[in-house]
């Protein structure tokens, strides 16, 4: 194991934690599956999207929409094993560091969705490690409210590119489906983010 | 040393890539691509990055459209298959995606290891409901480049814009 400490969050809590009295600058990326119903539950708000699938694709999406709004803060909020399937995409962070994205993921060493197998995080694969290595200059691990705080703090206005592994046990909440269809989520996020005229472009 | 081709679309592509109101560029660089790559990267008008793998270009691409900004892909034949399975993004969410790749393991190629790809990903493509814009010749480069970045950002489509083996000049060893 390289997670080397026995506490975990519990992760609903946490990302709740990490989410409120959000500020209407924040854009979150949500990646499939868990961190959907985590993100839609701490507040259902346009300028959420949510891919619930192309896995592995969530933190490239967050990173094309940083730098496309350099102004705006951008959290990618993902699990283990969905970022770990586009691993690289952490070097091209790396290499292109944009200042306002964090990648924040809820690390329960396990392909949750799946039924609980364990995955390479739960044996062998430290993102944190992977990010850290990759360039990103901010990098946390986090499983304690004061972490998850300190973190809020880095996402809002922390230099980045921030990387936050957050370790969670792996109780499953209740799962909470978000708009399902992407050509909506799409439209209403960059209506609500770049005005009705983006929907005649 | 390649055989004798007008490379005046390798300087044209950019003014494509301007005409288009193209402001993001992500490669996995290739030896065609080379020139347009110099020039997006001394742009400070174009944000331009390599990435490590062709399936980060399609998420890369879709989040700048979120955004508010056109982006463009530029790979080889032979890492398409990588963005394959992240195509699915595009057709769930009505996004364009444009890339521009060139092909290798067709015209008079000398290294067997790129025609698995180089006469397979075409129909790949077009397997999954990708538009395959195919530039035969040189003198196709431009209009079929271009034609595919209107028909992608225009239509909401995935558009494909292949530049052929025989249009960047076949490696001869």
């Amino acid at each position: 194991m390289t997670t080397g400490s026995q506490n975990r969050l519990e992760r609903r809590g946490a990302v709740h934690r990490l989410l409120r009295d959000r500020d209407p600058n924040l854009l979150i990326v949500a990646g499939l599956g868990s961190a959907i119903w985590d993100a839609e539950t701490a507040g259902e708000t346009p300028l959420n999207f949510y891919l619930l699938g192309a896995m592995g694709s969530a933190t490239p999406t967050a990173l094309g929409l940083a730098t496309a709004q350099p102004d705006k803060r951008v959290i990618a909020l993902v699990g283990d094993a969905e970022l770990a399937m586009g691993l690289y995409v952490l070097a091209t962070i790396g290499w292109r560091k944009p200042a306002n994205l964090s990648v924040i993921c809820l690390d329960n060493g396990r392909f949750g969705e799946t039924g609980g197998q364990v995955s390479h995080t739960g044996v062998n694969l430290d993102l944190a490690g992977v990010a850290a290595a990759s360039g990103i200059p901010t990098v946390r691990r986090v499983n304690d409210d004061a972490g998850i705080d300190e973190l809020r703090d880095l996402a809002m206005a922390g230099p980045g590119p921030v990387f936050g592994l957050v370790e969670i046990t792996a109780a499953m909440p209740p799962v909470q489906m978000p708009i399902r269809n992407g050509v909506i989520g799409m439209a209403r996020f960059r209506e609500a983010l770049l005005g009705p005229q983006a929907l005649k472009e | 040393m390649v055989e004798a081709v007008n490379s005046d679309w390798k300087d044209q592509l950019y003014d494509s890539i301007k005409a288009l109101k193209i402001r993001q560029v992500v490669y996995v660089p290739d030896a065609g691509h080379a020139k347009l790559i110099d020039r997006c990267l001394a742009d400070p008008e174009i944000d331009c990055f390599p990435l490590v793998n062709e399936f980060e270009a399609v998420g890369i691409c879709v989040g700048a459209w979120l955004g508010g900004r056109r982006a463009c892909a530029l790979m080889q034949s032979s890492g398409i298959g990588n963005a394959i399975n992240a195509l699915g993004l595009v057709h769930s969410t009505g996004a364009p995606f444009f890339a521009i790749a060139t092909m290798r393991g067709e015209w008079g190629e000398f290294n067997g290891w790129q025609t698995p790809m180089g006469q397979g990903i075409p129909k790949a493509l077009e397997a999954v409901n990708v538009v395959v814009n195919r530039a035969e010749t040189a003198a196709d480069v431009i209009p079929v480049t271009e034609a595919s970045g209107r028909l992608a950002f225009n239509s909401y489509l995935p558009v494909f814009s292949l530049i052929s083996q025989r249009a960047t000049g076949a490696k001869v060893f």
